[in-house]
């Protein structure tokens, strides 16, 4: 089983989190086409490298950001939705 | 126990405690530390067991697990590993898969008409007529398999257990035991594990006569015995993040390692030729293992096939236990003038350079071998059949060769690559924190690999940060290969196996080349080698190496099947663990066990279902519950629903966005219904919206979604970065709701506020005290009467719930469980979300345009549903009735299809006879040009045939609402 580190929490194993998909913002709906409504309701970004998802830590309820490698399938790095990534962030595992 | 030997110095067994114990109906006896197998072998059996496919006698192979000849039963468990298995006192055993017993198994006949049997032969034969398939299939799984299952088991608890370390070693010979001792040095937490019984590994069988070993045995041993070592513990399998699954025989420790270190050895190869699953022939570390570890005699005249220097220890080793070595047979066209070879010369043996064994000649029955045939080889390796000889034995021991013990290796993601000088596949790249050492990294001699097996435990040291001044490079691999590059010698006549487990012989390699499944993977899956219980552990590498000579190309060209856990088979007992299963209960859930609930499961929630009574049948029970809800009272627990506090500058704002109604007018002490969508505007989830006062609100979710709602609400109020805090209550408090027409009456001895509608009207929501103790009380109509939910703190659901029970007692109230309300609910034909909705229902399908209000900003699902709403509905939902006196077994269930002109055309959601209406109702999903009220449709039943329903208004009860607001 895999490890994955919560900003919170620090390393817990993976059966303590659920995946919650990948980041993207909602685009204005006012401003939005139909068909690029669509595009974003149901598409979604699963070609190799390394992708934002959200992650959920079920046992203190904390929702943060990994940025993970699915080709490896590896965490690179994880941090709280409300900051940017900076230097400071923790190593995944 | 006529085989037994004098004595050996290390042997595993305490000859102070016999043990009786009985095979095939006879008593025999062996020691404690013997397995079964060399208990028998003690016995002077050499016969074990019947192969899968043929039925032909099988003998002890490799003895460490790598096969599976002898697999014994008793009337407990089936498929014992007798090899592995230690021996106990009062066994009563058996061979699996025979009929009639062992020796005379009647099924031994198949491997005469064997030629009927070609490889893929569960593709080819058997298929036509169609029809007879059946009968072949159970008549094909009698004769094929192993033992059977005994379907009046006893259930065996097996714990499992959670351990973590620094660094994890599997394997505990001369390898894995440096590796532990250096990284323990540096004050690591470091488990070591092997699967056999003692620590050592090939120290216990391979190191006769080598004095040098013998002292670094010694010292090993020595520092070893202060460190964890498990013995008879199986790595079984490697997972993410080096979680290694780690199996004995009471229990599977999940091991969390920082680091491993891989020191599972080398696997001992057999040659392939004519005969060679015969008892009596065997690896020639089996027969090492069975002097050295349980002083047992392998056979009595025996011939020795080598193309290395173990092979001619292993002659050593025999004659020293009193076997007459008749002759070393060497492969090799020149061999190294090493001291082993020369004390064999010197012990009197004949040796035969450049010869192979082509052909095991039967002794009678089939049941052992009298004699080998051995063959020079021409300068290419081809054996001369002219120049044949015959040495008369009861025993070939086999050292040919190895393959490491990669199993493990690959599935922790590493990568091995052939080395040509090797003749084995060598690791080529590693995972990070995984390392590989001793033969499994290609390196062989005890001392080159202790010396591997510290470098590796320093490199370990060294990923988990200690400081290591200098890690070691890799020791030197031999010069010359122990292992001979193509063992096999194929015999025209006769079955030259390849694997033991599943009868795979030479021919059926070829023959499946020939027909077009040349690609390994392909090959393993028509042959079906490598797919029996040992998992071609003495199989893929033959079968490679003749796919390669088959295919006229090389090893690495041909590649290697996929190893996959598990290492060793793992019984399915450790495995299920516990069956644990977990589950909710409310507070209130002793009270329900005492008026008599049945229960069910409502996600993780237990919930009474209804409450039986003496004489009674459920459907009874039930409509007495819907019945005294709408003439007197009913309470029910609703306390599994999902209750959550959002408060904060921005609650009001936050609501907004959740939910599809309007709130922003909302005044504090009212409720309104509160529906949510997702971004595509399916509705995910329904309840109350209740606004305590300005910045504070309360509200309720269904049961199963309550974690699912608390979560996405937690996401989103990151997302938006709102000022709103989110707290879930729903463990926390209890909740009974009380509806009927003497509710209010009950209701008003108990509390402290005046309950009358002016006051307290329909969708009010306030604070307050019922029997004293401190509740929120909204008043809701989900069952269609006036009714009050009140939520109190867990601690006090009890005695809240007793004191109503009490109080309403003279009034008729009756506690009615999850099947009544869903019954009372219907009545009112409202939905239940998950049940009346699917995945893909939209509001306007759930008919419920009303509570989507599009003249705000913005609502989760809101775009969605803007372009959903002009477009023409696919189906909506709609309420029915049967006619009056429709027969029980003529009533649809839900998910019943309509059916119009041969087509599906819907579904039915919902349905139950309705003790209120005397009627069955129902709602169903139908095209909404057939969902005017009057129009029959027909339903179709389990059975095939139709019944016609007829669309009704909704809802089918009180339609005004004047009941439950008034």
């Amino acid at each position: 089983m895999k490890l994955l580190r919560c900003p919170i929490n620090g390393l817990r194993p993976l059966s303590e989190f659920l995946f919650g998909g990948e980041v993207r913002d909602m685009p204005d709906t006012a401003a939005i086409t139909d068909e690029a409504w669509a595009d974003y309701v149901f598409n979604r970004q699963g070609e190799p490298g390394v992708r934002k998802e959200w992650w959920y830590h079920t046992a203190s309820g904390t929702w943060f950001i990994a940025e993970r490698d699915n080709l490896k399938d590896e965490f690179v790095r994880t941090y709280l939705h409300s900051r940017d990534a900076s230097p400071t962030e923790t190593k995944a595992t | 126990m006529t085989e037994r030997l004098p004595p050996q110095p290390g042997e595993w067994i305490d000859r102070s405690r016999p043990l009786e114990f009985q095979f095939e109906g006879h008593s025999y006896s062996g020691f404690a530390g013997d397995s079964v197998t060399s208990a028998l072998a003690a016995n002077g059996l050499r016969h074990l067991g019947r192969s899968f496919k043929y039925h032909r006698a099988r003998g002890i192979y490799s003895l460490a697990n790598h096969d599976v000849n002898v697999l014994v039963e008793d009337d407990r468990h089936t498929n014992i590993r007798g090899d592995v298995t230690p021996l106990w006192a009062g066994a009563k055993l058996r061979a699996v898969n025979t009929f009639g017993g062992l020796a005379g198994d009647r099924l031994k006949i198949v491997d005469w008409f064997s030629k009927f049997l070609p490889v893929g032969f569960y593709y080819k034969a058997f298929h036509s007529p169609r029809s007879l398939f059946p009968f072949y299939e159970r008549r094909m799984r009698n004769i094929a398999g192993l033992g059977a299952v005994n379907a009046n088991w006893e259930r065996e608890h097996f714990p499992a257990a959670y351990d973590f370390c620094d660094v994890l070693v599997i394997g505990a010979g001369s390898a894995g035991l440096s590796a532990a001792i250096a990284a323990a040095g540096l004050g690591l937490k470091v488990v070591v594990v092997d699967e056999q019984p003692r620590p050592g590994g090939s120290f216990n069988y391979q190191w006769n006569g080598d004095a040098a070993a013998a002292k670094l045995w010694a010292v090993l041993a020595a520092t070893a015995a202060s460190l964890d070592v498990r013995c008879s513990t199986v790595a079984a399998g490697y997972y993410a993040d080096h979680w290694v699954a780690l199996v004995d025989e009471e229990r599977l420790t999940k091991m969390r390692a920082r680091a491993v270190v891989l020191a599972t050895g080398a696997v001992e190869q057999p040659a392939v030729f004519g005969n060679n699953d015969l008892p009596g022939v065997m690896l020639a570390t089996a027969a090492q293992r069975l002097i050295h570890q349980f002083a047992v005699k392998p056979f009595r005249r025996g011939v020795v096939l080598t193309a290395n220097d173990y092979g001619y220890r292993a002659a050593l080793d025999l004659q020293q236990a009193g076997v007459k070595v008749a002759a070393v047979i060497d492969l090799r066209a020149t061999t190294t003038d090493g001291s082993v070879a020369a004390n064999v010369k010197q012990a009197g043996i004949s040796i035969h350079i450049g010869h192979a064994v082509t052909f095991a000649t039967p002794s009678r029955g089939m049941q052992g071998i009298q004699s080998v045939q051995v063959s020079p080889l021409d300068s290419h390796g081809q054996p001369k059949p002219s120049a044949n000889i015959d040495i008369p034995c009861d025993g070939l021991a086999m050292s040919v060769g190895f393959a490491p013990a990669d199993g493990l290796f690959y599935q922790a993601g590493g990568r091995m690559a052939w080395s040509e000088d090797l003749q084995q596949f060598i690791p080529k790249s590693a995972p990070a924190g995984l390392f590989a050492a001793g033969r499994l990294n290609g390196v062989y001699g005890f001392e080159q690999e202790a010396a591997d097996g510290s470098r590796a435990g320093l490199a370990a040291a060294a990923f988990l940060g200690k400081s290591i001044e200098q890690i070691p490079a890799d020791p030197e691999r031999p010069k010359q290969s122990p292992t001979h590059p193509y063992p096999i010698f194929p015999h025209p006549k006769t079955k030259c196996f390849v694997d033991l487990d599943e009868d795979v012989h030479y021919k059926d390699f070829v023959n499946a080349a020939q027909e077009g499944f040349d690609q390994v993977e392909l090959m393993k899956r028509y042959s079906t080698f490598g797919m029996g219980t040992s998992q071609g552990k003495l199989a893929n590498i033959n079968a490679i190496r003749i796919l390669a000579h088959v295919k006229g190309q090389t090893v690495p060209q041909t590649g290697v099947t996929t190893a996959r856990p598990f290492y060793h088979p793992v019984s399915l007992g450790h495995l299920a663990g516990r069956g644990f299963h977990p589950h909710r209960r409310t507070p209130i859930e002793g009270q329900h066990e005492a008026l008599g609930a049945v229960f069910m499961y409502a996600g993780d929630w237990k919930r009474p279902s209804y409450y039986a009574r003496p004489s009674v049948s459920p459907q009874e029970a039930i409509a007495a519950e819907v019945t005294a809800v709408r003439t007197a009272a009913g309470m029910i627990d609703v306390g599994t629903l999902g209750k959550l506090e959002i408060s904060g500058p921005d609650a009001g704002e936050f609501i907004e966005r959740i939910y599809t109604g309007r709130f922003a007018k909302m005044k504090p002490g009212t409720a309104r219904y509160g529906l949510m969508c997702d971004e595509s505007g399916v509705i995910i989830d329904d309840g109350l919206v209740a606004r305590l006062a300005d910045d504070r609100f309360y509200v309720t979710t269904t049961t199963s979604a309550a974690g699912a709602v608390y979560r996405e609400m937690q996401r989103w109020a990151q997302i938006w970065g709102l000022q709103v805090v989110l707290a879930s209550a729903t463990g926390a408090r209890g909740g009974v709701n009380v509806a009927g027409p003497k509710a209010r009456e009950i209701l008003q001895g108990l509390c402290d506020f005046d309950l009358s509608t002016a006051v307290f009207p329909y969708m009010a929501v306030r604070e307050g005290t019922i029997a004293g103790a401190p509740a929120r009380f909204l008043r809701v109509g989900f069952v269609g009467e006036w009714g009050c939910e009140i939520h109190m703190q867990a601690c006090q659901a009890v005695h809240v719930w007793s004191s109503l029970k009490m109080t309403g007692q003279p009034h008729g109230i009756r506690p009615f469980g999850v099947e009544a309300q869903r019954v009372l609910r219907l009545e009112k034909a409202h939905i239940i979300v998950s049940q009346d909705t699917d995945g893909l229902t939209n509001p306007y399908e759930a008919n419920m345009a009303w509570a989507v209000k599009d003249d705000k900003p913005f609502f989760i699902g809101q775009r969605s549903l803007r372009i959903i709403r002009p477009r023409p509905l696919k189906r909506i939902l709609a309420g029915f009735t049967l006619p009056g006196e429709t027969p029980a077994a003529k009533v649809p269930k839900e998910c019943h299809l309509i059916i119009e002109n041969k087509e599906i055309v819907g579904r039915v959601t919902s349905i139950t006879r309705s003790p209120t209406l005397n009627q069955v109702i129902g709602l169903a999903f139908v095209s909404p040009d057939r969902a005017q009220p009057g129009t029959p449709f027909q339903i179709r039943l389990d059975d095939g045939s139709l019944v016609t329903a007829t669309i009704v208004a909704t809802p089918f009860y009180d339609p005004q609402g004047e009941r439950q607001e008034k």
